[in-house]
């Protein structure tokens, strides 16, 4: 690896990172409407674009729905977009993020996770983004301030590369990052602008020389093509994600891959859990490690598109795994990335167990002695071979 | 398991201690240690119970639940030891701490009677400030978080009473004139000479 | 376009490919002009809904019955002095 470009170690909360980011990037048009616990983001944006740090146009719209609108529209006219939000906000822009992602339009939205009401609640879990997991954008999950900042640069490349151009989520927990200051390196301004680029548009409603038409109906004989090949970028995106993380790595210093492997080679047991619970359920390991217990963790880094079989392949070894959700799918079947992930393990010939648990909702604290509870549960089931709840809740 | 040594501010909304676990957290970063400062939200009433966090280390920090055994506890208003002792759904003021742990109060009484009424052993070690008076005559109101912040680097060294100083000129000094960023400095010094306990 | 073929990039279409598309067939009334009655003031080139009306120099010269779907928009909107289009029932022509 060639030596890493020279950076700067400071301390910033998660959302100030991110609008950091936002302010090198300096996208041609931010559409927003600021919503806990994403709002600082904005804030800090509109602090930079009030300076005269960055160029491109704010704008201030009356709702979420209206932010992922003017997204679209000014993607459309040929804009890098970004614009942020939360939970409710998310869920408000529901119809227009499928037009998004139909249309082809690569807008960078970071999201900072919390619970979607009710009952009412400001905190983390990742209700809202899961919730969004099948509208074909491309979802990234961080697990510390540093990733969510590099997430957030790295995101536009990858919504951007020419054989994927879709949108992208990326995403780190309320509060639990959001804001907290950490320590971080912040990458220099005209680096972050060197490896974002320019955004060339593949087509622009405001070239008067080539008009086109964007965001036409398409009847039963060609809608499912287009899907089709909607679907087909969605794949591609994994191996864009895998090479732009390379790129990153290489220029910066920082790896990143589909998903984070923490001591998984010899595991018996192993948790799969995204974001910063990662983190707590590491320290963990670390102390099961000391009393010999042979103890891995997965953590999912890009969810969308599914790296299935990287994951089958990772997790072919293990004896049984523990899927930790933190948001509830409610449909008696756990969590959603417990669906996946033993979906992903059932054509393994000797596939892992695979149990649920759904933990942390509306920001109920996941503790170091919580994940050496569900170590517990997995050394269990490696000695009697049996799973006696499928799914369930902790941390309550 | 990670060492990292842990601090619990406990305040009442608008005391100033979400920018005192960040300038503890700036300040310990800038002399080379790895750190986490966060606060612990809840609806946002001027004069609510609040509590902010800090963890600080030699080594990167991975953990991200709250504190819950946390080495240092500042308490920046002594209301709030009956307060929280009373209060079921929050924890105590000495809630999580061990033989080891540094209780730093604000307040005009002794270290002594302190002890007593947080009922802790004889191993903890107990400080005592009057930060509200000092923050009266230095910045011309209540704001104890910056005498606290100076009174911290004298009883853990945890930080430099000259990196607090530094760090709050650098982040401040945009924010507030002159006058302000001086009163906050003396505080500081104030803190750091004037801290009581054993 | 065809299905076997990838889709334009987004749903994203050319312009002026509705001229590629036929909708004639779906007339059951024809506009009939007069011309003698046509004063060529082309209300009708403005109110028609699928740009059917045909001119030459300024001059109304007939319809373009590859798109016209015979809504009778064009004899409408025709002055009531004038009256120069009229509809006649397709199956009769």
């Amino acid at each position: 690896m060639s030596a890493a470009l020279k950076q700067k170690k400071v301390g910033l909360t998660g959302n100030s990172a991110v609008a950091y980011a936002m302010m090198q990037i300096d996208p041609d048009v931010v559409p927003a409407y600021p919503i806990t616990p994403s709002t600082t983001i904005i804030e800090e944006f509109s602090s930079y674009h009030a300076d005269g740090k960055v160029t491109g146009e704010l704008i201030t719209v009356e709702s979420e729905h209206s932010a992922m609108s003017a997204s679209v529209g000014a993607a459309a006219a040929g804009a890098r977009v970004m614009t942020a939000t939360s939970a409710q906000g998310l869920a408000l822009m529901w119809e227009v993020l499928y037009i998004a992602s139909g249309m082809r339009l690569p807008i960078i939205m970071p999201i900072v996770n919390r619970a979607l009401s009710a009952p009412i609640n400001i905190h983390c879990d990742h209700s809202d983004s899961m919730g969004a997991r099948d509208s074909g954008w491309i979802q990234l999950y961080a697990e510390t301030v540093q990733e969510a900042y590099d997430n957030t640069i790295m995101a536009v490349r990858i919504a951007e590369e020419s054989d994927v151009l879709l949108p992208i989520m990326s995403c780190q927990d309320g509060f639990i990052t959001s804001h907290a200051i950490e320590c971080l390196e912040l990458i220099e301004d005209k680096d972050v602008k060197d490896f974002v680029g320019e955004y060339v548009p593949k087509d622009t409603l405001l070239d008067v020389d080539n008009p086109v038409t964007m965001g036409a109906m398409a009847l039963p004989e060609f809608y499912m093509e287009f899907k089709r090949d909607q679907s087909n970028a969605m794949t591609r995106a994994k191996d864009a994600v895998s090479k732009i993380s390379a790129e990153f790595a290489e220029t910066f210093g920082r790896e990143y891959g589909l998903f984070e492997s923490y001591k998984l080679d010899d595991a018996d047991v192993a948790i799969v859990v995204l974001s910063s619970a990662a983190g707590t359920t590491k320290v963990a390991i670390d102390k099961l490690r000391a009393e010999g217990k042979k103890v891995g963790l997965l953590r999912p880094r890009l969810y969308r598109p599914w790296p299935h079989a990287e994951i089958a392949e990772a997790l072919k070894n293990v004896k049984v795994v523990c899927v930790l959700d933190r948001a509830d799918s409610m449909n008696d079947f756990g969590g959603p990335l417990f669906g996946d992930v033993r979906s992903a393990l059932f054509d393994l010939d000797t596939a892992p167990k695979v149990f649920g648990r759904i933990f942390g909702l509306g920001g109920r604290d996941y503790k170091v002695v919580d994940a050496e509870g569900v170590i517990g549960e997995l050394y269990k089931v490696l000695e009697t071979g049996k799973i006696e709840q499928l799914n369930r809740y902790i941390t309550i | 398991m990670e060492k990292y040594t842990e601090v619990r501010w406990h305040g009442r909304a608008q005391q100033g201690i979400v920018t005192a676990a960040k300038i503890l957290g700036e300040t310990a970063l800038a002399a080379g240690k790895y750190v986490q400062a966060f606060p612990e939200f809840g609806p946002e009433r001027m004069g609510a119970p609040v509590r902010s966090y800090n963890r600080l280390s030699d080594e990167p920090i991975r953990v991200h639940c709250s504190v819950t055994s946390p080495n240092v506890v500042i308490i920046v208003d002594i209301t709030l030891i009956a307060v929280l002792e009373a209060d079921k759904a929050l924890p105590s003021t000495t809630s999580g701490t061990d033989g080891d742990a540094v209780f730093m109060v604000n307040t005009n009484h002794s270290a002594e009677r302190l002890r007593g009424e947080l009922g802790v052993a004889d191993s903890v070690k107990v400080f005592t400030l009057d930060a509200s008076q000092i923050s009266l005559d230095t910045i011309g109101r209540q704001m104890p978080n910056t005498p606290m912040l100076g009174a911290l680097a004298k009883a853990t060294g945890l930080v430099e009473l000259d990196g607090l100083i530094e760090n709050f000129k650098a982040s401040y000094s945009k924010k507030y004139d002159e006058k302000v960023i001086a009163g906050n400095i003396e505080a500081m010094k104030r803190g750091f000479a004037e801290l009581k306990g054993e | 376009m065809t299905k076997n073929n990838t889709m334009p990039h987004g749903g994203t279409i050319k312009s002026g490919t509705a001229h590629d598309y036929s909708t004639g067939g779906w007339r059951k009334l024809r506009p009939i002009l007069d011309r003698d009655k046509c004063i060529d003031c082309l209300i009708c080139w403005v109110m028609c809904p699928d740009s059917a009306i045909l001119t030459e120099d300024g001059k109304l010269t007939g319809f373009d019955m590859e798109h016209c779907k015979g809504c009778g928009v064009c004899a409408a909107e025709c002055p009531d002095k004038i009256k120069a289009i009229s509809m006649a029932v397709e199956e009769d022509l």
